[in-house]
């Protein structure tokens, strides 16, 4: 068979169109594969197994866009609240000695349970759900939180 | 007609509860005559409101004031046999008070919780121990809680909520006779209320900054001694005062007996402090002891560059993330950690109180490592905004292909015809 | 082989669904040739286009949330997270665009060359329809990622439709679905774009399109006034419908490229709270209006200003709507210059205003 211009123009009809169709149906099904973290808001989060978490300790997590604090009181307690003072924007820690919250920015203190017991804060820390499922530790959003 | 003559009546009921309100207040006893006679010849007290606290607990007139309230004639009701009391002396007012407030199985009564010290407190006070001497000018109990319109700290129409203290403490020391009489200044609530702390109270609402009280106590009211106004303003500012003791300027200023905190910070008039209060170039508070070049200009020109150059580049990364924002590109991680920068600077400026230029340094290091990790992502976000061209470009290169091909096609399908036409 | 397949599969349709009747008619269709052919082509690429729309559309549906707390954390969402989500967000905000523009170029074009005339009135009416349910898919759309221009955009949109006279404010209410512009809105709006406005095109362009194929396509009075040999014509098929395909490929390859070199902003997220942004500016086909009301000095007669700029703009719109019907001195309008005039003078008061408004 001779390849004339007509076949030229078939297959460039050809290559063109499966180019064309290619460069459609691969954005889309990069569109359809739902994204790792397949919610617009992180609702929960897996930060470790409970072995990583020293009794009496606390650390500072990132839960989508705000910093939470997780404290282990002992061997299967778990607390987890949002780590941004309500007075101003400091960041809270917690003391050891303690066993209290505090922010140094203005010496306001929160129990475990977030609630602000002195100091300038006017109001309790959010509290997040912290469950232990296989040995790991989830922190997961309250219903009702925005 | 029935039905009107009961509107009438009703009327004329509401009525008459709107002109003897007070007594419907007091329904559970029989008879006031101290109210009813005192509304009759319009002789309430000024400051007299239906909701203070002891009204609202039953206390009447008589409870404070003794006398007997049930008797129709005034001379009987306010005889001195029934216990009538009247209106205190100056002086004598805080142990009329005292009598009920001092007295925890009285008070215990009504607030379980209540604390009954305050009379005490009180004459540990200036105000105390002036009134003591004879000084009738000098604030007691109603001075700042009024007589007839107490009403609990907590509640926000009260003379001594927070927000209202600043004012009824400048009753008095704004009150210019006054105070020249005793030698004492009137400016501390203008002074105050520009402050950074009275416009986070007055201002903001913030409770949690402190009004006068919060400094020099309430009861035991007095101007806090060169010692312990570290103490007072290290109460909130932890770590500031941890800094400050532990340096070596600190320890200098303790021997040079020079009030720590206020002798920069001022007293009333505490200014949000400004980074500029370093700048030895401009005009410094270091510049009053230190001069050019010693070792404290040093520090201090250290300290200045190393947060001046932080707060920029922090600045700077937070344009970033708006333009990032703005574009619609992925500003999580860099929000995050310009949330770390900011605390790193807000620790930055704390360290100052170390008057340690290596300290100081070592943590802008880290505050500027996070600002240009921040950059740097941001700038990542840019460069694949514009990496998406590059598959445009694929795409393109397809679209253009077919395109071409169509436009032979056409060409050929016309060259075919009879009746070419090249018109598109 | 293949052709035997073909064959086969044809005549196993054709006994059921009788389809010869149809591949006749798509056969005997023709295309007129002369100087204005490209204007043939307008109202197939705003097909084109909102077919472009209702693609990328049902595919941001996937991902978009709408709520106050989720509609913009959702966009983020798609733009950030989601494989080429900002493609499709930018094609379907670029495509939208253009489809406005040139459904109003077909609109004009079919103006100029009289093709709006007996017998075509209804497809003109429907048409007309299409470009208002256009303008408000642009409108409600326009709000869905809720961020701080797109709320203060419908805010001033909103607040406008509460100047017209007696209904207007309730009609506000209605339309925002309170009293000011909240999530209730943005559920409302949510509905009307992606329920309400689809239904009703797919109706309206049912039927432009089967009026278009059952009376075919006019010939301009110039055309069909030629000796019949020098007519000229081509067939719909293929020649036409692959010139079509031509230009679709050439307008995909412009939106893309609009996509990705010109991709809208996200913007920040809508605070009631903050103040509006310097320079609030409607969408580019409401300019005109816009402007127009901005101009009206604030009281005419007994009436408010922009109450009047209204009432004109709703007469105008129903008297456009009504133009194939219309007799200028008792002349058919063929015969009337006016009707170039009219459309003349219109565009122009659109370009002029909107290039006013952009001043």
């Amino acid at each position: 068979m001779k390849f004339g211009r007509r076949e030229f123009i078939n297959s460039l009809l050809g290559i063109g169109g499966i180019g064309g169709l290619a460069s459609i149906f691969y954005p889309v099904a990069q569109f359809l594969i739902p994204p790792e973290n397949n919610e617009p808001h992180v609702s929960s989060l897996k930060v470790g197994a409970v072995s990583d978490f020293p009794i009496n300790s606390s650390k500072i997590i990132r839960f989508g866009r705000i910093p939470i604090i997780l404290i282990r009181q002992d061997q299967d307690t778990f607390k987890a609240l949002a780590a941004t003072c309500t007075h101003l924007d400091c960041i809270v820690q917690y003391s050891k000695e303690r066993k209290q919250i505090i922010c140094a920015c203005h010496n306001g203190v929160y129990d475990l349970s977030g609630k602000n017991v002195s100091g300038p804060p006017p109001k309790p820390l959010d509290v997040y759900t912290v469950s232990i499922i296989d040995d790991q530790v989830l922190i997961t959003e309250e219903k009702g939180m925005a | 007609m029935k039905l009107t003559s009961i509107y009438i009546r009703i009327l004329v009921g509401l009525i008459g509860i709107g002109i003897m309100s007070p007594r419907i207040l007091m329904a559970e006893e029989e008879l006031n005559t101290c109210v009813s006679c005192h509304v009759e010849n319009d002789l309430m007290p000024q400051d007299y409101i239906m909701e203070d606290v002891h009204q609202h607990s039953g206390l009447s007139c008589a409870g404070c004031h003794g006398g007997d309230p049930t008797a129709e004639d005034m001379d009987e009701s306010m005889s001195p046999d029934k216990g009538y009391i009247g209106i205190p002396a100056y002086k004598d007012t805080p142990a009329f008070c005292g009598k009920c407030h001092s007295k925890i199985e009285f008070m215990r009564v009504y607030q379980p919780r209540i604390p009954t010290d305050q009379e005490d407190q009180y004459h540990t006070s200036m105000h105390g121990k002036k009134l003591l001497a004879g000084d009738q000018g000098v604030a007691q109990c109603s001075s700042c809680h009024t007589s007839h319109a107490i009403l609990p700290a907590k509640d926000t129409r009260s003379s001594v909520h927070p927000y209202n203290i600043p004012a009824t403490c400048d009753r008095c020391h704004g009150d210019s006779e006054l105070m020249a009489a005793r030698g004492r200044k009137t400016d501390q609530f203008s002074d105050y209320a520009k402050s950074v702390h009275g416009t986070a109270l007055l201002e903001k609402g913030d409770t949690g900054a402190p009004a006068c009280n919060d400094c020099h106590g309430n009861h035991g009211a007095a101007p806090p001694g060169a010692e312990s106004v570290s103490h007072i303003c290290g109460s909130c500012h932890l770590n500031n005062i941890e800094f400050f003791k532990t340096s070596k300027m600190g320890q200098s200023f303790e021997s040079a007996d020079y009030h720590s905190c206020e002798q920069c910070h001022g007293n009333h008039a505490i200014m949000k402090p400004s980074d500029e209060f370093l700048n030895v170039h401009e005009s410094s508070l270091c510049l009053e002891c230190h001069s050019d070049g010693d070792e404290g200009y040093l520090v201090a020109e250290s300290m200045y560059t190393d947060i001046k150059d932080t707060d920029s580049l922090y600045q700077a990364a937070q344009l970033h993330l708006l333009d990032i924002q703005i574009k619609g590109m992925n500003d999580v991680d860099i929000a995050y950690l310009l949330k770390e920068s900011k605390q790193n600077l807000i620790q930055l400026r704390t360290m100052v109180h170390t008057f340690d230029a290596d300290q100081v340094a070592e943590k802008a290091v880290e505050g500027k490592g996070l600002s240009s990790q921040a950059i740097e992502l941001a700038g990542d976000e840019i460069h694949e905004f514009n990496r998406r061209r590059v598959g445009f470009g694929i795409a393109t290169l397809a679209f253009v292909l077919l395109a071409l091909a169509v436009y032979f096609k056409i060409r050929q399908i016309d060259s075919q015809e009879s009746n070419p036409s090249n018109e598109l | 082989m293949s052709e035997g397949i073909k064959q086969k599969a044809f005549a196993w349709l054709d006994e059921r669904f009788d389809l010869q009747p149809l591949v006749n008619m798509m056969d005997h269709k023709k295309v007129p040739i002369h100087s204005h052919t490209i204007w043939y082509y307008m109202g197939g690429v705003t097909l084109f286009l909102f077919m472009v729309q209702v693609f990328t559309g049902i595919l941001l549906l996937l991902y978009y949330r709408p709520g106050e707390e989720s509609a913009y954390e959702s966009m983020q969402f798609i733009l950030t997270d989601v494989k080429f989500g900002w493609l499709f967000r930018n094609v379907h905000a670029w495509s939208a665009n253009l489809m406005i523009f040139f459904a109003f170029t077909h609109m004009f074009s079919v103006i100029f060359t009289r093709a709006f005339l007996k017998p075509r009135e209804l497809t003109w009416v429907s048409g007309f329809l299409m470009l208002l349910l256009a303008m408000f898919f642009g409108f409600s759309g326009y709000l869905l990622p809720w961020n701080e221009l797109a709320y203060f955009a419908t805010k001033v949109g909103t607040d406008i439709v509460g100047a017209v006279p007696l209904i207007g404010e309730k009609l506000k209410i209605i339309i925002r679905g309170g009293e000011d512009v909240t999530g209730a809105t943005l559920s409302r709006f949510f509905g009307i774009h992606v329920a309400v406005l689809p239904a009703l095109t797919t109706i309206l362009l049912g039927f432009h399109l089967l009026m278009v194929s059952r009376q075919g396509i006019s010939e301009p009075r110039e055309f069909s006034k030629l000796p019949a040999e020098k007519k000229h014509y081509m067939p719909f098929f293929p020649h036409f419908v692959m010139r079509d395909g031509l230009l679709w490929l050439i307008i995909n390859i412009i939106v893309l490229s609009l996509a990705v070199f010109y991709p809208w902003d996200l913007g920040l997220k809508a605070d009631a709270l903050a103040s509006a942004p310097m320079g609030i500016k409607p969408e580019w086909y409401f300019m005109f209006m816009f402007q127009t009301l901005k101009e009206i000095p604030p009281h005419i007669w007994f009436m408010e200003g922009e109450t009047v700029g209204i009432l004109v703009f709703g007469v105008a719109a129903l008297l456009w709507m009504a133009l194939p019907f219309a007799k200028f001195r008792g002349k058919t309008i063929v015969e009337s210059k006016w009707i170039n005039i009219l459309a003349l003078i219109s565009l122009t008061y659109m370009v002029v205003l909107t290039i006013i408004g952009y001043l």
